[in-house]
């Protein structure tokens, strides 16, 4: 089986994604896949700050509970309210409509710590 | 290492995700535990179950000996009936559930039970522990690896097995079992199953269970561990183990809301106290409840009385979102005072208290 892992973001090796263009947060799809079927994501509300390596919310399937890590520091701008009524859109695209948090004043140099696209898909083959 | 069934290929070829049950390397899922648990709830789906233990007994005394052994009543059982039944231990603590069946008179031992995966060894001493304390004519042999078990769960479990066989299999009372060969492969059918669905658990020689697979496979979704656990759950049925265990969560059949299957009316291991306990009666219970904010029960979250989430009462054993009703339920054991149906608790979930209600079980 293979894993989209787009080419515009960073990755953590705990499976979480972040996109420089748009400062969005979410995990892989690996992850989701890993995860089965999602059914409750809990987020941290616009305003609040997250630290790179820290967790910063819970994503639960319909058998475990597993939490979630910035990868970045920042600001959350916004948390995808759209999750609450469909958890499933972390399944259909992790990428896409399934993200979990919209950032603000990320470092410049944040992704230094983050590996790249061909990293991640190195560690998950 | 973990054990492995003989399907252990067959679940690797359909890229199924595993994991570690009860020492037994398990598919969890093949496609998706929601799509596997839908199918059973609306038309049929087929586990894998052999690891489950199955061990016989035969002799002249081994009525007795089942009997001495478990809680419900082994002479309501004629050749070809089924029990659900508890084992405890002196304490009246729940060491284990199983069924019980009374073989027909054909076979070769008389009777067979099914202790929970992990449990066999365990249940293998105590039992022929028992035996030589009371000095019984019985043998307790272990067939576990002799045979294979598959469970057929779902409304058109019926059809699946007709299309299969010669033998009238649809005409099974629930909790009856007989003799039938299935797609060719000689099996002990009954009309058992941990879904809530109507459906069967076929039991056959070990060298044959990958053939009725596949033949099974055909006409039905396989399903794995997840989706068993969530159909039980939405039933309120018990999982040995973890909605009680006799060494971390130590519990009664009164308890355990399973006092259906205890007749006092025999002398078994456990009697006294059990019949102590039911008539002081028990100072907590297990009951299923349903969460009325967001989030998920989960096995360990405590139960609290006041929405502060302060006055622990109980806590949770186990707990899911249900895929049939898509809300969030929880069993577990709270106070008595708080355990009928409509009651409002509260159950903290990292830290914050969520609403929930009492509610009976089924859930579904």
């Amino acid at each position: 089986m293979t894993f989209d892992v787009p080419d515009d973001c960073y990755y953590l090796e705990s499976h979480e994604w972040y996109r420089p263009a748009d400062g969005r947060v979410g995990i892989t799809d690996f992850a989701q896949d890993e995860l089965g079927d999602v059914v409750f994501v809990e987020l941290p509300d616009a305003g609040a700050a997250v630290a790179a390596g820290e967790q910063f919310g819970v994503v639960e399937s319909i058998k475990a509970v597993s939490d979630i890590y910035a990868p970045v520091d920042g600001e959350v701008v916004a948390a995808n309210e759209g999750l609450a009524d469909r958890p499933e859109l972390v399944n259909d695209d992790p990428f896409g409509e399934g993200w979990f948090l919209e950032l603000d004043g990320v470092p410049d140099d944040a992704t230094d710590a983050l590996l790249t696209p061909a990293e991640y898909r190195e560690q998950i083959e | 290492m973990a054990s492995r069934t003989p399907l252990y290929d067959r679940h690797l070829a359909a890229e199924a995700t595993f994991t570690e049950f009860a020492g037994w390397e398990m598919p969890v899922r093949y496609e998706g535990i929601r799509a596997e648990h839908e199918a059973v709830r609306s038309s049929v789906g087929l586990f894998d179950v052999c690891h489950m233990g199955r061990l016989e007994v035969a002799g002249s005394d081994a009525r007795a000996l089942v009997s001495a052994l478990t809680t419900n009543d082994v002479d309501e059982l004629d050749p070809g009936d089924a029990q659900y039944s508890l084992e405890t231990d002196e304490d009246g603590v729940v060491v284990d559930d199983t069924v019980v069946y009374r073989l027909p008179a054909d076979a070769d031992a008389d009777y067979l039970f099914v202790p929970n995966a992990g449990h066999v060894d365990e249940a293998r001493s105590r039992w022929t522990a028992v035996r030589d304390e009371r000095g019984l004519d019985a043998t307790v042999r272990d067939v576990s690896d002799e045979r294979g078990m598959l469970a057929v769960q779902g409304p058109d479990a019926p059809d699946v097995l007709a299309d299969r066989t010669d033998a009238s299999v649809a005409d099974l009372p629930r909790f009856a079992a007989r003799n039938a060969a299935v797609a060719d492969v000689e099996c002990f059918v009954s009309r058992t199953g941990y879904t809530g669905e109507d459906g069967f658990e076929l039991l056959c020689p070990a060298d044959d269970v990958e053939r009725l697979w596949d033949d099974l496979a055909d006409a039905c979704r396989p399903c794995g561990l997840g989706a068993r656990d969530t159909l039980r759950m939405e039933m309120g049925y018990l999982l040995s183990g973890q909605d009680f265990d006799p060494e971390t969560n130590p519990r009664t059949p009164y308890e355990a809301g399973v006092g259906f299957a205890v007749d006092l009316d025999h002398d078994f291991v456990g009697r006294d106290a059990l019949g102590r306990q039911r008539e002081m009666g028990v100072e907590e219970c297990f009951v299923g409840l349903v969460l009325e904010e967001r989030g998920v029960p989960r096995h360990g979250y405590a139960v609290a009385a006041d929405p502060d989430g302060e006055r622990l009462i109980g806590e949770l054993t186990s707990g899911t979102l249900s895929p049939t009703l898509d809300e969030p339920i929880g069993l577990g054991y709270v106070d008595v005072a708080y355990a009928d149906a409509g009651t409002t608790v509260h159950v903290v979930v990292r830290g914050d208290a969520k609403r929930a209600r009492i509610t009976e079980t089924p859930f579904v």
